[in-house]
Order: structure tokens, then C-alpha cells, then sequence
């Protein structure tokens, strides 16, 4: 629509239509310079990186190069898929994924939920500013936050379990804890600043409905269940297709940073594992080829929980 | 909000609204308890934070771990070398942003739906750690300053977000006009589109610049000298593997004082690192909020 009427306000020349595009560009010849630029940007950091994954079906020698090393085909994909740690991996990344989606989808929901009942004032405001904080800390400082609080008889956080009555231990380097001091680490992080969008939304709400509510009698929970909940379903369907597009791409730094010798066995995750593999170990063909799979993984992931969400709910993200 | 209906609340609503104070003064707890503990113990005696009898308040009042802080030479060169990457980092990503963003937001420009379509598969598909390396290391960038910055040159989420911008407030017919008047395309961007675009490339200098400053992973896989080091990587060398060599310490000249030290230097240290964007955060808050809402005007 928008583009018809642009065509016609057009200073249209002569008529002919022949070198419409030709002529357009011309016009514009200063816009491609200046977009000149970026797309290299995006062709040598973005596209060349894509084609690069040849070496995953290659037996990369950095003596050949990449178009000098010969094809090995899936040689890679079966040494991943064989052996037996592919499936430790797996149930890791996925394990904490699915934990992370579990907890930390919700949270800045009910967060906005609740500032939304309470009136401007200094209270909301302060609740505000202090959540959206950690946002704002970098990964290692989270993860030396998260060491130096859970420090046996040291850290505040540690102190207080001592006193809920669980006894004092080395979490950081407990396997079956490490699942849940990621997850909750993280809604403490971003919970917050998770909020955001959500608050934005149901400011949006138009206020006949609150009205209509109240007359109607309805309590405060009626209300959020029947006027404030269906309002952020489309936000959050939006968020909850691009979350499961990243399940696998749980991230790297702040797991990479939490783990230690004694935390591995369920701390090791494919992301860490190609970087130790591939960087560390200069495996670069071995390690390509897991990182294609988990993009090929994260691709089919994306566009089955989208095909899924525009079957049920009409919000999706194409 | 809706004022003029004065319906008394009912007692249901009245316990309701209680227990969401309550769950909010929780909220507000838990979010602070962690950082106020590492607050106090920064400032107290070694003997009190490792001893366990710091909680919310110093113990043996010092500034010990700071003057280990500032004593210490990696910290320093650290921190200048983050400066610099923020600084140059966050003027070329912009730069680089509005560059693409704009001629992608003109209706005018041929050729624009098939960059829009490059740009978003490469939010949907990515070539992977081990290519990504390849191509730095290719273009012989590894262990150089330019590593930190033109790797991360760009980010393609905040295009999307300014060509939204530029598209609903830099009205098509403003852009025709000029042209008209033989206004041509490099005096219109410097003229009329960034000053009316301040407010965005206020939240994009603040997201870029938060994202180089608290950036680690460029440093971890493509330097390799300590010189040019950020201070991310320092700080995971000292706070998270525990390597602080004895010339970080001084005037210890005991063994045991010199570990209490190390470990209160810990403290301190999180504080100076994370200290500068926490204290500037509230007064750019604002930003930080209307860059998620014009973020999420796109989805």
C-alpha cells in the first residue's frame, strides 16, 4: 500500500520505465557508497565465516588451507555423533537450556505483573532501578559475584543456607548444583531489565478495559488473569520463539567461566566443548563440524517453535 | 489510574496488594543483599571478610584492598586498554550502523529488501566459532588492537532497530523534499537525519559501549599479550583462575597477610570494575529503556 502511493508522488521522468532501477541507483549513488562499508563488513565477518564451514566436511590442514585440504564428508559429524560423550554434552546443553526457559521466561513476567499493581511512587521507582541493575555487570564479575557470595563461611549467601540449616559445602564445585546456580544467577541478572517490555506492554492496555473490570466487580487476581495476561501474550510469544531458537546456544562466556575441575560432569556443554576442542586443541575441522550441527539444530528449532506458534496463537515471527 | 470509580477495595484485593509488597520488598532484597556484602567487605579487614563476620556493614574499617587495586600495574594497563576499546569500538559501530541503517530505511533505495534479507539470516545462521576464528586469524589480526574492534564492528539487531527508528520519525516526503531542492543524500544524513536521530544514537552509544566494556570472549580467543589485555581478562586472571603474582601485592611481606589480601583484593576489585557503570547507569536509565521499547516496536 505504502509502496503504491510512493510510486505515484514520485517525480516519475518521461515516462519510460526501462531503466527504472538503473536510474534510481543513479540517483542515489551516494547511499551505496556509504553502504559500501558495512556490507564488506558484513560479507568478511558474516558471509566468509558461513562459507567457511566447508572445513567441517574437510580435513583441515593449516598448511593446505581451506580449499587445499581434502573432503572427508561426514568423517566428523559420526566422530561427534559416536562418541560417547556427545551425549553427556547434549543432555547438558539442553538440560540447562530447558531449565533456563523453564524459570527465567516467566519471571520477568510475574515481576511486571507486580510493579504494574503498585502506583508511581518511590517504592516502584527504587524496585525498578535496583532490578534492572545487574543487567549492567559483566560476565566475569557475575560469575567472581557468584564464587565470592557462595564461599563457605564466607560469602552472605552461603551464611544464610548455613542458617536455613544446609550445610556448608563447596557449591560451586557441586555437579548436581551447577544446573541451578546458572539458571538462578541468570534471573538474578536479568530478570529485571527482562521486565521492561513487559511493563511497556501493559502500560499499552487500553484503560476501558480496567474500567469495564471494575465495574464488573472484578478483584484485583480476576483482573490479571482476564485483562493483564491475554495483553502480553503476543510479547511473549514473540520472546519465546527467539529464546528456543537459542536453546543451543546456551552461552559460552559465563558457562566457560563457572566451571571447574570438579563441576564438569555437568558443566561441560557444547559451546566450551568446541571452543576446548577446536581453539585449545586446534581441532579446527573436528570442532567446525559440532558447531555446524548446532546451528542446524538451532535453525530447525527456530522455525519449528515459530510454525507451532502461528498455528496456535497468530503471533509469530514470519 | 481510574480515579473517578471509588469502588472500596475488597479484603481479598487488600491481602492481595499486601503480598505483592511483600514479594517486590523481596525482589528489591534479593537483588541488593549480594552487592551490598561485596560492598562492605571491600572496605574491611582482611582477617574480618576471610574469618566470615562481614555481613552488610564493614568489619575493622580499611581501604586495603583498594590500595592493592590501584598498586597493581595489570589493573591499570587493563583498564586504559578497556577505555580505548570502548572509545574507538562504540564510534565505529555506530558510524557503521547508521551507515547501513539508513539507506535501508529510504523507501527510494533499490536493492534494499535483499540486503534487509542478508541481514537477517545472519541472525538466524551463523558460520561458528572455528570459521569466525579462521577469517580473523586470516587476515593476520590475531593479537592486535584491531582484533577487539572490527570483529564486532557491527551488530545487527541494533540496525534493525535504527532503520525502524529512522523509518517512523524521518518522514519519506522530508527526504523528497530535500531532493527537490537539490539537497543531495551525504548533506541530508549530516543535517537533517542525525540531529533528529539523537535519541537513538544515544541508546546505541549506550549499548555498544556497555557491550565493549563488559566484552571478554574477542579478548579470550584472539589475544594473546598481556599488554592488550581489557580489563575483563585481567579481572578473570585475578577474580576467577586466582593467578595474582606475588608483584601484585605490596608491602606484604607475610605469608598469611599477603592471602588475606589476595582475597579482599577480590572484593575491591569487583567494586572498581563494575563500579563506573553502575554509577552512571541511573541517569542514562532512561535510555536503556527506550532502547528495549523501540527494540520491541519491530517484534
Amino acid at each position: 500500500m505504502s509502496k503504491l502511493t510512493n510510486q505515484l508522488t514520485l517525480p516519475q521522468t518521461k515516462g519510460s520505465r526501462r531503466n527504472a532501477p538503473l536510474r534510481k541507483m543513479a540517483r542515489h549513488w551516494q547511499l551505496y557508497l556509504v553502504i559500501l562499508l558495512p556490507l564488506a563488513y558484513l560479507i568478511i565477518f558474516k558471509y566468509i565465516p558461513m562459507a567457511g564451514i566447508v572445513i567441517a566436511f574437510k580435513d583441515y590442514n593449516v598448511v593446505k588451507g581451506i580449499f587445499g585440504s581434502e573432503w572427508v564428508g561426514f568423517k566428523y559429524f559420526n566422530q561427534f555423533f559416536e562418541s560417547p560423550s556427545f551425549w553427556v554434552y547434549m543432555k547438558n546443553t539442553l538440560g540447562i537450556s530447558l531449565y533456563g526457559l523453564l524459570i527465567g521466561f516467566p519471571a520477568p513476567i510475574i515481576l511486571a505483573l507486580a510493579l504494574n499493581e503498585i502506583r508511581n511512587g518511590l517504592f516502584k521507582k527504587s524496585v525498578q532501578l535496583v532490578s534492572y541493575a545487574p543487567y549492567f555487570i559483566s560476565t566475569v564479575v557475575m560469575v567472581s559475584i557468584l564464587i565470592v557470595n557462595l564461599t563457605p563461611n564466607v560469602g552472605i549467601i552461603s551464611k544464610l543456607f548455613h542458617m536455613l540449616g544446609v550445610e556448608n559445602t563447596n557449591f560451586m564445585g557441586m555437579p548436581s548444583l551447577f544446573k541451578s546456580i546458572y539458571v538462578w544467577s541468570d534471573v538474578w541478572q536479568h530478570t529485571g531489565y527482562g521486565a521492561i517490555i513487559y511493563i511497556a506492554a501493559l502500560a499499552g492496555v487500553n484503560p476501558e478495559l480496567y474500567e469495564a473490570a471494575k465495574v464488573d466487580g472484578a478483584s484485583r487476581i480476576q483482573k490479571i488473569l482476564n485483562v493483564d495476561i491475554p495483553s502480553l501474550i503476543p510479547v511473549s510469544v514473540i520472546l519465546l520463539i527467539l529464546n528456543t531458537g537459542n536453546l543451543m546456544k546456551l552461552g559460552f562466556e559465563k558457562i566457560y567461566l563457572m566451571q571447574n575441575p570438579l563441576n564438569l560432569a555437568t558443566s561441560e556443554v557444547i559451546s566450551t566443548y568446541v571452543y576446548k576442542v577446536g581453539l585449545l586443541g586446534s581441532s579446527f575441522s573436528f570442532s567446525a563440524a559440532i558447531g555446524v550441527f548446532n546451528s542446524v539444530i538451532n535453525l530447525i528449532l527456530l522455525i519449528l517453535v515459530n510454525y507451532i506458534a502461528r498455528r496456535l496463537s497468530s503471533n509469530s515471527l514470519w | 489510574m481510574a480515579k473517578p470509580l471509588a469502588i472500596r477495595e475488597s479484603s481479598g484485593d487488600r491481602i492481595f496488594m499486601s503480598l505483592v509488597y511483600v514479594f517486590l520488598t523481596l525482589v528489591l532484597l534479593v537483588v541488593l543483599l549480594p552487592l551490598l556484602y561485596i560492598l562492605s567487605s571491600s572496605f574491611s579487614s582482611p582477617q574480618a571478610v576471610v574469618s566470615g563476620k562481614v555481613w552488610l556493614w564493614p568489619v575493622n574499617f580499611t581501604f586495603d584492598g583498594y590500595k592493592a587495586v590501584f598498586n597493581n600495574p595489570q589493573i591499570g594497563v587493563g583498564f586504559m586498554n578497556s577505555i580505548f576499546y570502548t572509545v574507538v569500538g562504540t564510534i565505529i559501530n555506530v558510524a557503521l550502523t547508521v551507515m547501513l541503517a539508513y539507506p535501508l530505511s529510504r523507501r527510494t533505495f533499490y536493492g534494499r529488501n535483499v540486503i534487509m534479507i542478508l541481514l537477517v539470516i545472519t541472525m538466524m545462521f551463523e558460520g561458528g566459532l572455528i570459521p569466525y576464528y579462521l577469517v580473523v586469524k586470516n587476515l593476520e589480526l590475531l593479537d592486535t588492537r584491531w582484533a577487539m574492534i572490527l570483529p564486532g564492528a557491527l551488530a545487527v539487531f541494533q540496525v534493525i532497530i535504527a532503520r525502524t527508528f529512522f523509518q517512523t520519525t524521518i518522514p519519506n516526503e522530508l527526504a523528497e523534499a530535500a531532493d527537490l531542492d537539490g539537497c543531495n543524500d551525504l548533506r541530508f544524513i549530516f543535517s537533517i537525519v542525525l540531529p533528529l536521530s539523537k535519541p537513538i544514537l544515544a541508546v546505541m552509544m549506550l549499548m555498544y559501549a556497555v557491550g565493549h566494556w563488559n566484552a571478554y570472549f574477542d579478548a579470550l580467543i584472539f589475544l594473546r599479550s598481556a599488554d592488550l589485555f581489557p580489563l575483563q581478562i585481567v579481572l578473570r586472571n585475578v577474580l576467577i583462575l586466582n593467578t595474582v603474582d606475588a608483584s601484585m601485592i605490596a608491602n606484604a611481606d607475610q605469608m598469611i597477610a599477603q592471602q588475606g589480601l589476595k582475597d579482599l583484593l577480590k572484593y575491591s576489585l569487583i567494586v572498581v570494575a563494575s563500579g563506573p557503570v553502575l554509577i552512571i547507569y541511573p541517569f542514562v536509565q532512561k535510555y536503556f529503556v527506550q532502547g528495549v521499547m523501540i527494540g520491541s516496536l519491530k517484534g
